[in-house]
């Protein structure tokens, strides 16, 4: 038995929008293997997640919180993966972008409140995209491999973190890895209230209209997509693809960088070991599942979001550890990606 | 229809039928080979030869219809179970490992049993082969060292080193150079007077003529004709071929040459192996003026093309365009300089196959839609619609994506795109490669128009009657260097094939 | 006395690098395995914390080490059997293929580590493997102990590095390994079924990865943490693209980073008032530093990262 594989006619765009809801569906359904092998009982499992997570109006807004790092670092794969620069570095650009906006925040003299909060989102975005050209150069001047690179730098950065809270950062007085409080001038203002819906989440949804806006609109959003299609073609067409990969790293790392603002500034105040749950890698599966589109990126950050918060409440309900939030983000970024493999061919299977 | 032949067939294939997506590549075939001839399959380009021998070597399996070897049914649904038949096939594009020796690349997977290599009794083999048939390459070379003539040595070794008794040689010619052919042809005659087969597939009538026993055509995935060699002409297979009288006169010539537009002087160049592969080179394109540049690709053809494209640093020498040296290093000043590129891998270099037919005509001049930071993709379109209609592309519209356009309609996105930017110079490599004749002579018409608007054109090609049409002057190119130049009139294909073999005097 | 102290400190050095650079190597010389077929492995840092996670379960439930490790080399294969069909089968990018399989053996790992011990107040414990002292050798001075009282895993790992030298270099299935890697075209005209030959090759390789991930529970700790890999997965990645895909040379590479993670351990103590962070960086900065270095020399399998189909027109 063998597959016969046969490019086929690109499919039309409502096939393209259908695949990602498809691909969630099955997920859904094949997640239901974990969780019976843990002991869950399945309609009270899924029941719980997702009433955990959209149930009630302070859960709904804090999935919409638990969202707006989730977006921004799959924009910042998203945006890397078109020029296909393999950015998987969002991890350690988000702590980067965490630890500049920290330190901004802990030693800005006294400013008004819009003034410091542009500032560390400034130094934020900077110090992410910053982190992000490294591996940009490395693949541009000396060959390096972006993935390993990029992979690697993230191990490099966590233990940067961890030298600066437990050395120079570290909160006066404190043995724990914690630096001191950001002035609160420089928290991100609350947008509802009785929530910690904040001005992040505000921030997030601008991005994807910029991402959006640099994609179709923008000279580099028309050299990236031609990067990323065929460098070599785009290179003897007069693009300059060092260029292109340098400018794209750093508006990734930089999206990747305000996650880590946010975090900050909208969440915990201070710098901590613990400020991302690998958002950076979530961004990965989200931006696939998004389609690399700014909207299809937000969307599917909002729906692991979903899952993310609300298996919180399945493990309390049902004691299915909530590492359950894990299993099915891999297994959508693969389910996905065979669903993928459909738009491009058709599958026979034959018997020999 | 079939001809009467006192030998037994080896291979029989019946109403073999072959679909790639909506293209009937192999419409209901019959073939048959017979024991110790040499068969050619003639055809043009996209008439179905090398899906049918794909097809025979279980690289492909067929829709439907049957084959049998030696009288036996056979299901092939891989190489495989091709070779264990004794059918072996050197395929127009190599597939060697550059990075491994000849011997490692003939002996792979041979080894029945066997867990360590046992290269000296490989090697033994592997000799009494090469003084049987003549192939001489050394065992221990690299194969990225060796040239292109050399190389299909080896893949013809491979074959025979599995003991092939049906060999299948697609289009072998095509990089050889003159002489080199006339050594393989030698082979293949020892290979068939042992009783084995060959089965020699072409588009070159001469040589058809000179090698093969037997002619079967090919027509749109149709046998049309078959016919004993000696029972035919050069004449009678290319009206087969066809289907019409080949009417191949030479277009106008130039007009009026002018001035000199870029002038190539003392152009040493390596390629990506580091290796020099164009020497001392010196060349001047005028006004008005198609230039040829004959010769076997692999050459130094395409490094020199690289250079005038912005893209390749030179070693040693200048280009200048007019009074100005050209700028390396940046396709873009290439562009901007006057240059228009016709590349010779389309699909790889010229074109991004996952982008918009209107964002592949702006390409190289997508500066020209710039506003501030963004690009004035209504003005983007109207360009495109343009030149749709002016070209004639056939595409369901600007915005749908190149893959989806036929070989000849890229083309006319590429040309489209370096016509509309009125270049001064125009570098065509291999312009029509793999196009057919419709779409051919609309690429020939379109360049001669640029010649006599004024432009200086370069067209690099291995087509010795695309060359023989279109040029003005002729040079051949061998080994990275010029062997001669000779205008169009004074031109004979036999001088021109000599220079191609790398011989300077004419011999008596 | 300073004497031995240095003679006591290079010694306790040499085998600490020794012994760092151990599941450095099974995870090379798995990567290699597989990326000479053609096929990055990107789930490597997955398939190392699977199967640490596996290795040390399975011991703390059956008291034999050996059935661990067993069971680590058993998970390593299904799970880059996972890889084979996504990315050799399906045809499937490599690159993402290779991170949802991390991203997959991480949830899943955490998953099912959760699920059977809970959440306890110290993490459960298995008697881990003891050093073997290899009569004779290991009473050398300095190396005697460094490098001849090391768990049988070690050595193992040690013996595996010129086995795979000549099966890849001298054998007919090397021969056949590296054409499929290197222009898979060339291997199936000539026979040679592509897609299985990758398929073993990235089981074969998984096998060792898995190992690779158990000795961290068995031998290098006795306890299953979630930071247990950390990285080292991607660190393999790296070595053998600055060992050239070669595996003496990877397991030199190897060797360099384990001899920098047993300095920087040593050196923590040493100077206890810098953060340890700042050492932890070192192995994972020279690595970049390294590829850095070496990368421009270096030529990948051609065919890697090429899912390989027959071309089918149209």
């Amino acid at each position: 038995m063998r597959l016969i594989m046969t490019k086929r006619p690109p499919l039309s765009g409502w096939i393209q929008v259908l695949l990602p809801i498809g691909a969630i569906l099955v997920t859904l359904v094949l997640s239901a293997i974990p969780i019976l092998f843990a002991g869950g009982e399945l309609w009270l499992s899924f029941y719980s997640l997702f009433k955990g997570a959209l149930g009630t109006r302070y859960n709904l807004l804090e999935t919409f919180t638990h969202a707006a790092p989730l977006t921004f670092t799959g924009l910042a794969v998203a945006f890397a993966f078109r020029a296909k620069f393999w950015n998987i570095g969002a991890e350690g650009q988000l702590l980067a972008g965490a630890i500049a906006a920290a330190w901004v925040g802990i030693n800005a003299p006294p400013l008004p409140a819009f003034v410091l909060i542009f500032l560390i989102c400034l130094a934020g975005f900077l110090a992410g995209g910053a982190w992000a050209t490294i591996p940009a150069f490395l693949k541009n001047k000396l060959k390096v491999d972006d993935v390993v690179s990029s992979l690697l730098l993230n191990y490099v950065m966590w233990h940067i973190m961890g030298f600066l809270l437990f050395g120079p950062m570290q909160m006066p007085g404190s043995s724990w890895p914690r630096s001191a409080a950001i002035a609160q001038a420089a928290h991100f203002p609350v947008l509802l209230s009785r929530s910690r819906f904040h001005l992040g989440i505000l921030l997030a949804a601008i991005a994807v209209l910029v991402v959006w806006f640099i994609n179709s609109k923008t000279e580099l959003g028309f050299q990236s997509r031609a990067v990323g299609a065929n460098a070599r073609a785009a290179a003897f067409g007069g693009i300059n693809v060092n260029s292109v990969i340098f400018k794209t790293a750093l508006i990734s790392g930089g999206l990747a960088g305000m996650a880590g603002v946010g975090e900050v500034a909208g969440i915990h105040f201070h710098l901590l070991m613990d400020i991302s749950p690998g958002f950076g890698y979530s961004g990965i599966v989200i931006a696939m599942l998004g389609r690399l589109h700014p909207v299809g990126t937000a969307l599917s950050a909002f729906f692991f979001s979903t899952v993310i918060v609300g298996a919180q409440s399945m493990s309390r309900m049902t004691g299915v550890p909530t590492y359950i939030a894990d299993v099915i983000q891999a297994m959508a970024l693969l389910v996905m990606l065979i669903a993928l493999l459909f738009t491009e061919y058709r599958i026979r299977v034959v018997r020999d | 229809m079939s001809v009467i032949s006192p030998k037994k067939p080896v291979v029989e294939m019946h109403s073999i039928t072959k679909t790639f997506l909506d293209v009937v590549a192999n419409n209901n075939v019959d073939l048959r080979l017979y024991e110790g001839e040499i068969c050619a399959l003639l055809g043009e380009n996209g008439a179905g030869k090398t899906t049918l021998m794909n097809i025979l070597f279980g690289y492909y399996t067929a829709d439907s219809g049957q084959i049998l070897v030696r009288g036996e049914k056979v299901a092939f649904s891989s190489p495989h179970d091709a070779i264990e038949n004794g059918v072996g096939m050197v395929h127009q594009h190599f597939s060697l490992v550059p990075s491994q020796t000849v011997l490692e690349n003939i002996v792979v997977g041979s080894f029945r049993g066997k867990f360590f290599l046992d290269t000296a009794a490989a090697k033994r083999k592997l000799l009494e082969l090469q003084n049987r048939f003549g192939l001489h390459v050394d065992p221990d070379a690299f194969v990225w060292t060796l040239p292109v003539g050399s190389q299909q040595k080896v893949e013809i070794l491979k074959a025979l080193y599995r003991d092939a008794s049906i060999l299948i040689l697609d289009e072998p010619t095509a990089v050889l150079a003159p002489l080199e052919t006339k050594e393989l042809f030698a082979t293949l005659r020892t290979f068939a007077a042992e009783g084995r087969s060959v089965v020699f597939i072409s588009h070159k009538l001469n040589e058809v003529m000179e090698i093969s026993d037997r002619v079967v055509v090919l027509a749109r995935g149709k046998v049309v004709a078959e016919r004993k060699t000696s029972e035919t002409s050069e004449k009678e297979l290319a009206n087969l071929m066809v289907g019409h009288e080949l009417t191949k006169q030479p277009y106008s010539p130039s007009r009026k040459t002018g001035a000199p537009l870029l002038q190539v002087s003392g152009l040493t160049v390596k390629n990506d192996k580091g290796v020099v592969a164009v020497k001392d080179l010196s060349l001047t394109l005028h006004a008005g003026e198609i230039t040829a540049l004959a010769g076997v690709s692999g050459n130094g053809q395409k490094e020199l093309a690289e250079v005038l494209f912005g893209f390749r640093e030179l070693l040693q020498g200048s280009v200048m365009i007019g009074d100005q040296p050209l700028p390396f290093g940046s396709p873009k000043a290439a562009i901007e300089s006057g240059i228009g590129r016709i590349p010779e891998d389309r699909m790889t270099t010229g074109l991004i196959l996952d982008l918009t037919v209107e964002e592949n005509l702006a390409l190289e001049n997508h500066t020209k839609f710039k506003k501030g930071w963004t690009i004035d993709y209504r003005a983007l379109r109207r360009h495109a619609e343009k030149l749709i209609e002016d070209f004639s592309i056939k595409t369901a519209g600007p915005g749908a994506i190149a893959r989806t356009l036929s070989g000849g309609n890229l083309q006319k996105i590429i040309l489209a795109r370096v016509l509309s930017a009125s270049p001064r110079i125009i570098v065509a490599a291999q312009p029509t490669r793999g196009l057919d004749v419709g779409a051919a002579e609309y690429v020939h018409r379109r360049i001669l128009e640029a010649r006599d608007a004024g432009s200086a054109v370069l067209l690099i090609s291995e087509d010795l009657d695309e060359i023989f049409m279109l040029s003005d002057r002729i040079a051949v190119m061998f080994e990275g260097v010029i062997m001669g130049m000779v205008g169009r009139r004074e031109a004979s294909i036999e001088q021109i094939s000599l220079w191609m073999s790398g011989v300077k005097e004419k011999c008596a | 006395m300073e004497q031995i102290f240095n003679l006591t400190f290079l010694a306790g050095l040499l085998g600490a690098m020794i012994r760092m650079a151990t599941p450095i190597i099974f995870g090379t010389m798995g990567e290699i395995i597989a990326e000479r077929s053609g096929v990055l492995n990107l789930g490597i840092e997955g398939i190392m914390l699977m199967g640490a996670m596996t290795g040390f379960l399975t011991t703390l439930h059956t008291g034999s080490l050996w059935l661990g490790v067993l069971a680590a080399a058993l998970v390593g294969i299904l799970l880059s059997l996972l890889m084979a069909f996504l990315s050799v089968i399906l045809g499937l990018s490599q690159h993402v293929s290779g991170l949802g399989i991390t991203l997959l053996s991480t949830g899943l790992a955490m998953f099912i580590y959760r699920l059977s011990v809970g959440s306890p107040v110290s993490p459960p414990t298995v008697k881990p493997f003891s050093p073997l002292a290899i009569p004779l050798l290991s009473n050398l001075p300095v190396v005697g102990k460094a490098f001849f009282n090391q768990y049988s895993l070690v050595y193992i790992a040690f013996l595996l590095i010129p086995i795979i030298w000549v099966l890849l270099f001298k054998t007919s299935w090397g021969l056949v390994i590296r054409t499929v890697g290197e222009n898979p075209l060339a291997a199936d005209t000539v026979g040679i079924n592509v897609n299985l030959v990758r398929t073993l090759c990235l089981a074969a390789g998984g096998a060792l990865m898995g190992i690779g991930g158990a000795f961290l529970t068995l031998a290098h700790q006795n306890m299953f943490l979630i930071e247990v890999v950390g990285g080292r997965g991607w660190v393999c990645i790296a070595m053998v693209i600055f060992g050239n895909w070669n595996p003496i040379k990877g397991a030199g590479g190897a060797l360099l980073f384990g001899f920098l993670d047993g300095l920087q351990l040593r050196l923590q103590g040493i100077w206890y008032k810098i953060p340890f962070h700042l050492f932890l960086v070192i192995p994972y900065l020279i690595t970049i530093i390294a590829l850095a270095t070496m990368s421009r020399r270096t030529a990948s399998p051609a065919g890697l990262l090429k899912p390989y189909r027959r071309e089918e027109k149209g």
